[in-house]
């Protein structure tokens, strides 16, 4: 903030304060001369036949209103507001500083319990009862708006459950989902492939899962495959985690599994995205989601 | 009565039509923007009514329909219509403007009508109580233009030589709002119907809560002050407790209150100076704004006993209590510590409320329950007991609103921000939106006890304006229309 206009902030402020205080003051001796019955002295206006008299200021107010002067004031030496005067607090007060204070004092708190489970592989994590019970709730408060309380999944959004992974899914590549965050490209085939190429490969890639599909159309929408499809979805369809291209032939679906929705995808491509965690969540936590998200795709039995 | 004026019955004409008009579009707005509010309330408890007729009935459409009914509607129609009156009663001069007094009044309520078509069709500015888009945003500035010429050019007429403090407050907030208007509402038109506003990032946040919080300080606060002066004294029949106390809390009112807004920006990218200024600001503002509730409340002193008999002087008195308690409650929570819990709670809305429905409804009620007899040359209302059934209606749900949010709010605030001995958060989101549903349902209830009591007032004006009555009001209570 330049000088100048600093001096208009603090100038404007002082200014408008001691007028207030100026009107205050000026008007607390106007009343109080009268004599005998201070409590029947009007004015002497009348405006409709409303009168009004000619009491002085409630003390008890009056003194409320010079008390959170005194605040302002005090307040105001303490901390910035007075144009770019910082103020005395100790240290200097930001709002940045004080989070600051505060995740440091977070961070000294949590640091040994943090701490321990960041020295153990994920893989005896996810058989760590309480371990696993500090990544539920970080998963509810980080990751449930989209996956599901359950981590069941939503349409656009991965079931974490089924053991079927787009981007892998050993307790590395999970991890480096979670800190990196993903970005899935299928690009729009309806300019190259036409109406009636969208509706023939549909037909094939449904046939991939030994979904009910038209022969016919299947044979043809194969070579529709073949040329465009390969290339992240492998030419046996079961897809390439380098990618975040989906294995075709397990009937999961990310997006709808109807035909129509296949179509959709098939027209105008898709373009899911998994935010980064990194600068939101910290390695100690995203250690314990990931753990946490590879407890939920296994078996039965090894899961507590 | 010692007095400076003509004498009584030697006034001039009065414009009464514009009042009148004015007083009914009140109790069909009211009715309106509080029925949108019960809609949305309940669509808070049972989701499945956001889909009557999508996306017109989406709550996100709603919402600012009924906040914008509610303020610019009811309360507006309630400001016009009074200060019309006051202005010419306490200025013994008719309503100066010609043309421009019925074109205030047909103005007025075509912004209305707009506002309540492009709302819920999806125009909207996202500015918090300024969603009207540009080309309606232009006729209200025009409106209101002309409703500035119309007070003070009655107020330049006044055959009395002071200017009554009703009119200092109704004058305070016609000018300042008009300036709020103007400045919050400077946009880039890009069609008809879309326009980016001329700030951007912070600036335009602070520019936004200056005027949002002033449209709370000066629509909502002032304006409404100068109808307690004039409505309060005249139903007890008493003359105002203190002069000296209405020029101290008036000046120190309206000049602290712009300073305000900045706490709705706490802990956000708005500087930390200005953050600073705005808690000061607010918790200065405690003494000026108690001042016209201490005003109103003892010019009641030597007249208590009235509040037994005549209900349309209990809303006028609850009114400046419930003002009383939510300008206590404003500046507690704009104090940066409290407002970390407060903030984005439903507190807020609670809080609002206690302001929305305690004062600015009630005393606009009384002021209207007042007027109605006047304007419609009857001796009283229709049914006065009915006016009882009323205050108890709106007092119970008013009651019922701000106790269930304030339980909400602090609920929420706290679930919020709870921690686990670990580190991590006790509670997700949505469970504290699970929480939240018995408060989301007493809330309804209030909302249903204030719009049954609005529903029963129309009946009674209606009653009182089609009953022939014999009119042997009092001499100045006569109709005197143009």
């Amino acid at each position: 903030m330049s000088t100048f206009w600093s001096l208009w902030i603090i100038g404007l402020t002082l200014t408008n304060l001691v007028l207030v205080l100026w009107v205050l003051l000026a008007n607390r001796k106007v009343a109080v001369r009268d004599d005998e019955t201070p409590e029947n002295r009007t004015t002497g206006h009348v405006y409709d036949g409303i009168e009004e008299y000619d009491n002085p200021l409630p003390r008890w107010w009056f003194k409320m209103f010079i008390a959170t002067f005194i605040f302002a004031g005090v307040y105001l030496m303490i901390y910035p507001g007075l144009g770019s005067f910082k103020g005395f607090y100790p240290g200097g007060w930001t709002q940045e500083l004080e989070l600051k204070r505060h995740q440091q004092k977070a961070d000294a708190r949590y640091a040994e319990q943090f701490g321990k489970y960041n020295a153990m592989p994920i893989e005896t994590l996810a058989q760590d009862q309480d371990a696993m019970k500090m990544g539920l709730r970080l998963f509810a408060n980080n990751c449930a708006v989209c996956h599901g309380a359950d981590g069941g999944g939503n349409h656009g959004f991965p079931n974490l459950t089924d053991n079927d992974w787009i981007w892998g899914g050993s307790p590395e590549k999970i991890k480096e989902t979670i800190v990196q965050g993903r970005k899935a490209a299928m690009p729009p085939w309806a300019a190259i492939l036409g109406d009636e190429g969208i509706a023939q490969t549909t037909e094939y890639v449904l046939s991939l899962s030994g979904r009910e599909h038209d022969e016919q159309m299947a044979l043809v929408g194969a070579e529709h495959f073949k040329r465009n499809c390969v290339a992240c979805h492998g030419a046996d369809a079961t897809g390439n985690p380098m990618l975040g291209a989906p294995n075709l032939t397990d009937d999961i679906w990310l997006y709808s599994g109807e035909p129509s929705g296949i179509r959709q995808t098939l027209r105008e491509g898709r373009n899911g995205v998994m935010p980064a965690q990194q600068e939101l969540l910290k390695e100690s936590r995203i250690h314990l989601l990931a753990a946490y998200v590879y407890s939920l795709s296994l078996p039965y039995e090894d899961q507590d | 009565m010692s007095s400076n004026l003509v004498a009584a019955g030697d006034h001039p004409v009065y414009d009464y039509k514009v009042v009148r008009q004015f007083a009914i579009m009140t109790i069909v707005w009211g009715i309106v923007g509080m029925g949108v509010g019960v809609l949305i309330a309940a669509q808070l408890v049972w989701p499945q009514l956001n889909d009557i007729f999508q996306p017109y009935t989406h709550f996100g459409r709603l919402r600012p329909l009924h906040t914008n009914a509610v303020i610019f509607a009811f309360g507006g129609c309630a400001l016009f219509g009074t200060s019309y009156y006051v202005v010419q009663r306490t200025c013994q001069a008719k309503l100066w403007g010609g043309w421009l007094v019925p074109f205030t009044f047909w103005g007025w309520q075509l912004v209305i009508v707009l506002a309540a078509i492009t709302l819920p069709l999806g125009y909207t500015t996202t500015k918090e109580y300024a969603e009207l888009e540009w080309p309606i945003d232009i006729l209200i500035a025009i409106v209101w233009v002309s409703y500035a010429l119309v007070f003070f050019g009655t107020i330049v007429k006044r055959k009395t030589s002071h200017i009554y403090v009703a009119n200092w407050f109704y004058g305070g907030f016609i000018l300042t709002v008009a300036v709020l208007h103007i400045v919050n509402s400077a946009a880039i038109p890009i069609s008809w119907m879309k326009s980016y506003s001329a700030y951007a990032g912070a600036a335009d946040a602070m520019v936004q809560w200056w005027y949002g919080h002033n449209a709370v300080g000066f629509f909502l606060t002032a304006g409404f002050l100068g109808m307690m002066y004039y409505f309060v004294p005249k139903q007890a029949d008493r003359p105002v407790y203190s002069y000296q106390l209405s020029i101290v809390h008036f000046w120190a009112l309206i000049s602290i209150y712009i300073w305000a807004g900045a706490h709705h920006l706490h802990y956000s990218a708005l500087p930390d100076w200005a953050q600073s200024l705005g808690m000061v600001m607010s918790l200065i503002l405690l003494a000026p704004s108690w001042g016209g509730m201490i005003n109103g409340i003892m010019t009641l002193s030597g007249a208590w006993h009235k509040l037994r008999t005549d209900p349309t002087l209990r809303f006028l008195v609850v009114s400046l209590s419930f003002y009383g308690m939510s300008t206590f409650e404003g500046p507690m929570m704009s104090i940066k510590t409290v407002n970390a819990l407060s903030h984005n709670t439903d507190w807020t809305i609670g809080h609002v409320h206690a302001g929305a429905l305690g004062w600015v409804a009630m005393i606009s009620i009384g002021a209207i329950y007042h007027l109605l007899p006047i304007l419609f040359g009857r001796k009283e209302m229709y049914s006065v007991k009915w006016i009882n059934i009323h205050f108890w209606l709106a007092t119970i749900g008013t009651v019922l609103y701000i106790a269930s949010m304030w339980v909400n709010g602090i609920m929420q605030g706290l679930m919020w921000r709870a921690f686990n001995d670990d580190g991590t958060l006790t509670y997700s989101f949505v469970e504290a939106v699970q929480a939240s549903y018995p408060g989301y349902f007493v809330r309804f209830l209030g909302g249903v006890f204030f719009l049954s009591g609005m529903v029963l007032m129309a009946y009674n004006a209606y009653r009182t304006a089609q009953t022939p009555d014999s009119v042997d009001a009092k001499a100045d209570a006569k109709p005197q229309t143009v």
